[in-house]
């Protein structure tokens, strides 16, 4: 079991790393995609299905796939390739890689490492998880629904393109 | 049942939101901004995951459904926003909408 | 009767408030009545008064009267208090009287001003108040408090036809100067109250007399700083640079303030605050000093004048160098007759040269005018009877008694000598020169071509009878004060010996029969000196004058002895280039230090703000690794 976790850790770091130093953004959205369905995989091992399943259709089945569209409507093809390797260079990485460095050791020295024996833990099933939302939880699962009802609105509203006043005024005449 | 140790994603938890953070500070163009800020997100849930897997409850997972959600909703919303900017400043070199400054 | 001593400064005071506030919309008439009667009743009320207090004297020779309190703070208590006296009550006779011909003369006067008719009777009125309070003043504030009204009107006076610049100039001049002398004398109020603990005039000198030895530096201070305030209001060296350009003024405010009183003030400080001049030797030296010089500086001066009125303001300088002179060599009574003359015919002078100017349609250069005693023989009846006051010719003139009893006592007083003497006598030959030399100028000689053909005098009955007065008394005025040679007939130093100390005299060689010869030729001397160069052969100055030095001497000595040049170069000039470098104020820099950091805060804390996103987000990331660094390092 540990095995797959290191490996499937190691999938998901370097294909981290790769999904965010591409210069072309299709290739970093696909290293993305597999960084997801790794950090699923780990998610299964860690015993919560649920959220692996949840993970892969919609983290990395529907965002990213939007990620794929908006890149199809802004990208320029090549040129944006070439655009991407002019603002890249090396210089640029060194201040964020320090300041990563930084983060992680803080946050290693927040954390402690395990000092109880490895023991198995159960599984938390979806069932579980149902309960649990329609439960203690009814009021976030209320407002979660709130939320994307104001994300879709929001979408529909910023995604409409300004026509010319002619168009606008046809289609009211029209009602 | 598992025996992956919980404090183990932890460190992975970390480890992947110090590479998002850099995926955001060093990148121009706003849809990997978008990107970094999706990995970064991942990685706080997974660290809700392990979390709930250490304590054996269901909290974490919901935990990480609401992320999820909020996810989606920034999203969406955000793409919106970029196309928008995209028609406005024409290149999705993130400098160039520096106009609001001081 | 004598408890309507209130109403003395009362009156005018009601009539200044009366004229400034509805004074504008009054017909003329009513404004010039109240102007006018205001003091004309006062005058009255003075008159009684002082019958009253002559036939009555009360208890010490002093009466005070308390209207109100004004401060009392810990043991500072000054009262709004009258205190009539002998001294005081001459000055208030000469104040109420004089002015009130010179208000009724100027009704008159100033009738052919456009504007401001009421406006001048307001300011005079508030004058005539204001020198009221200050000489019947019981208390160093209330008189200080006079002193700068009196300091006021005289600046709203002569800067009354404002509408011309050259004439603000001259009343801030008047102003500035004699505010020099107003902090000298606010200092020596300070050192007095300090350490005598009251401003009660009485109780001041008993206590100084008490406490301080005579030559005490304390009282050298206080003295000398007294003085410095009497000489910036009386116009005496070094602060005498204002009255020649005072006259700019018209002409009826140039008579009553800076001929007849206001000028006299520091003659009534010098008179009234005695004892500290007395316990201070030097200072009281330098008093007479400062008149001797002042007195010869000044008559120099008076006779290279070609504007009428400048010479007699240059005139009234000399005058009360006299005045000052008695009072340093101790003939208190002395300078207070020499002042009550002075009054009368100073008066006159200025008000006939009021009537000159007028009917020649404002020309004051006396070389423009000549031969006038033909078109103005009012005018020139009374000038001459002013002038022979002046001059001091002997016997029949108010003058002569008054300046000889100076010069008697200069001589033989305990602290005169012959020095002082010998200035006073020089300084009575010039008065009778410059005096003679105006009479010459104005009504003798060929008449200019701008001259009036015929009579031109008009003036009416309100110029005619304050005229009359005051020439009938500057003819008689001296007859109250007859020396032992001549009748014997001291009324005037017996009464004012009620208040202030006799002079104290030693033994002369000569006797003052002799002296009174000698002083009347020389001024008899001094007439036909100003015949000779004026009227006879007028060649004979005009060829001094074209050479370069007699030229030289002559710019020099009109200048008033290049006085102003001086206190230019000296004061003016640095005050100025200090002014000019600290156009951006020092004490400033503070604030625009302040401003500056500001400023540059913002500058830095705006770069903060690029409008770049990866920089904010650059921020927000070291943010949370300090925030948690905190937590992880607690």
């Amino acid at each position: 079991m540990m095995t797959f976790f290191y490996i499937s850790a190691a999938v998901a770091l370097t294909s981290s790393v790769l999904a965010i130093s591409r210069s072309n953004a299709v290739h970093a959205l696909l290293y993305a995609i597999v960084s997801l369905l790794s950090v699923a995989l780990i998610f299964f091992m860690l015993g919560a299905p649920f959220a692996a399943a949840l993970e892969v259709v919609i983290y990395a089945g529907a965002i990213m796939v939007l990620f794929v569209f908006v890149i199809m409507m802004i990208s320029s093809g090549p040129g944006s390739i070439q655009q991407e390797r002019r603002w890249m260079n090396f210089r640029l990485w060194i201040g964020p890689s320090v300041l990563s460095t930084v983060l992680i050791i803080e946050l290693f020295a927040v954390m402690s490492l395990p000092r109880e024996p490895l023991s198995a833990r159960p599984v938390i099933e979806s069932k579980q998880v149902g309960i649990a939302l329609m439960g203690p939880y009814m009021l976030g699962v209320e407002l979660s629904s709130l939320l994307l009802t104001a994300g879709l609105v929001g979408a529909y509203h910023l995604g409409k393109r300004k026509r010319d006043d002619s168009q606008m005024e046809d289609v009211t005449i029209h009602d | 049942m598992t025996n992956v140790p919980a404090e183990y994603g932890l460190i992975l938890a970390a480890m992947l939101f110090a590479i998002g953070l850099a995926g955001v500070l060093a990148r121009r163009n706003i849809i990997f901004l978008l990107l970094s800020i999706e990995i970064m997100l991942n990685a706080a849930g997974l660290a809700f995951i392990s979390a709930g897997s250490k304590w054996g409850q269901a909290d974490g997972q919901v935990m990480f459904i609401f992320i999820l959600v909020m996810a989606a909703a920034e999203v969406s919303v955000g793409l919106a926003i970029v196309l928008q900017l995209f028609h406005r400043i024409r290149t999705v070199n993130s400098d160039e909408a520096n106009t609001m400054r001081g | 009767m004598l408890d309507y001593l209130w109403l003395i400064p009362a009156l005018p005071f009601a009539g200044f408030i009366i004229l400034a506030i509805i004074g504008a919309r009054m017909p003329r008439p009513v404004a010039a009545t109240i102007g006018a009667g205001s003091v004309g009743i006062s005058a009255l009320v003075a008159l009684s008064i002082a019958a009253a207090f002559i036939t009555a004297p009360p208890h010490g020779h002093v009466y005070t009267q308390l209207l109100w309190e004004w401060i009392s703070v810990g043991g500072f208590k000054p009262d709004i208090a009258l205190t009539i006296d002998a001294l005081s009550l001459v000055m208030v006779l000469v104040i109420a009287g004089v002015g009130f011909m010179i208000h009724l003369y100027s009704t008159e006067s100033m009738a052919g001003e456009k504007e401001g008719y009421s406006r001048f009777f307001a300011y005079m009125n508030l004058f005539v108040g204001s020198m009221l309070t200050l000489v019947l003043a019981d208390n160093l504030l209330l008189l200080y408090l006079g002193w700068e009204g009196v300091g006021l009107c005289s600046y709203l006076l002569i800067g009354f036809w404002y509408k011309d610049p050259a004439n603000g100039r001259a009343a801030m001049k008047a102003f500035i100067v004699t505010r020099v002398g107003d902090a000298s004398m606010a200092v020596g109020l300070f050192i007095l109250y300090h350490n005598l603990g009251t401003l009660q005039i009485h109780e001041v000198l008993v206590r100084a007399a008490l406490q301080w030895p005579s030559g005490l530096p304390l009282a050298i201070a206080a003295a000398a700083l007294l003085l410095g305030g009497a000489v910036g209001k009386s116009a005496q060296l070094p602060l005498q640079t204002w009255l020649p350009d005072a006259m700019a003024g018209p002409t009826p405010v140039s008579a009553l303030i800076h001929a007849a009183t206001m000028v006299t003030a520091g003659v009534y400080l010098i008179a009234r605050t005695h004892v500290l001049f007395t316990l201070a030797p030097q200072v009281q030296l330098a008093v007479a000093v400062i008149g001797a010089a002042t007195l010869l500086l000044a008559g120099i001066s008076a006779l290279t004048q070609w504007d009428i009125k400048r010479a007699l303001a240059y005139s009234t300088m000399s005058q009360i160098g006299y005045m000052f002179l008695a009072l340093g060599v101790g003939a208190w009574s002395a300078a207070i007759f020499h002042f009550m003359v002075h009054a009368f015919f100073k008066a006159l002078l200025f008000l006939s040269a009021g009537v000159v100017i007028d009917a020649l349609h404002h020309e004051r250069d006396m070389f423009k005018m000549g031969g006038l005693r033909l078109q103005l023989p009012f005018a020139f009846w009374c000038f001459l009877i002013g002038s022979a006051s002046l001059s001091a010719l002997p016997l029949i003139t108010a003058g002569f008694y008054s300046k000889d009893l100076i010069l008697w006592e200069t001589l033989t007083s305990a602290s005169g000598s012959p020095w002082l003497w010998a200035a006073g006598l020089a300084g009575a030959l010039l008065t009778s020169i410059y005096a003679f030399r105006m009479v010459f100028l104005i009504f003798y000689g060929k008449p200019h071509s701008d001259a009036p053909r015929q009579r031109a005098d008009h003036s009416g009955l309100r110029i005619r009878i304050p005229l009359i007065t005051l020439a009938v008394l500057s003819l008689i005025g001296g007859f109250v004060q007859l020396p032992e040679t001549l009748g014997n007939l001291p009324l005037f130093s017996e009464f004012i010996t009620t208040t202030l100390p006799a002079t104290a005299s030693i033994s002369n060689t000569f006797s003052e029969g002799t002296m009174q010869y000698l002083s009347g030729s020389i001024s008899l001397f001094g007439v036909f000196i100003a015949y000779i160069f004026f009227l006879y052969n007028p060649l004979y100055a005009r060829n001094f004058v074209e050479k370069p030095f007699g030229y030289a001497l002559h710019c020099f000595l009109y200048g008033g002895w290049n006085f102003d040049r001086l206190y230019d170069a000296l004061f003016v000039r640095p005050f100025v280039l200090a002014a000019r470098a600290n156009k951006r104020d020092v004490i400033d820099l503070l604030y625009r230090l302040i401003a500056l950091l500001h400023i540059v805060s913002n500058h830095l804390l705006s770069a903060a703000q690029s409008g770049l996103v990866r920089r904010y987000a650059f921020g927000i990331a070291i943010g949370a690794i300090i925030i948690i660094g905190m937590v992880v390092l607690r």
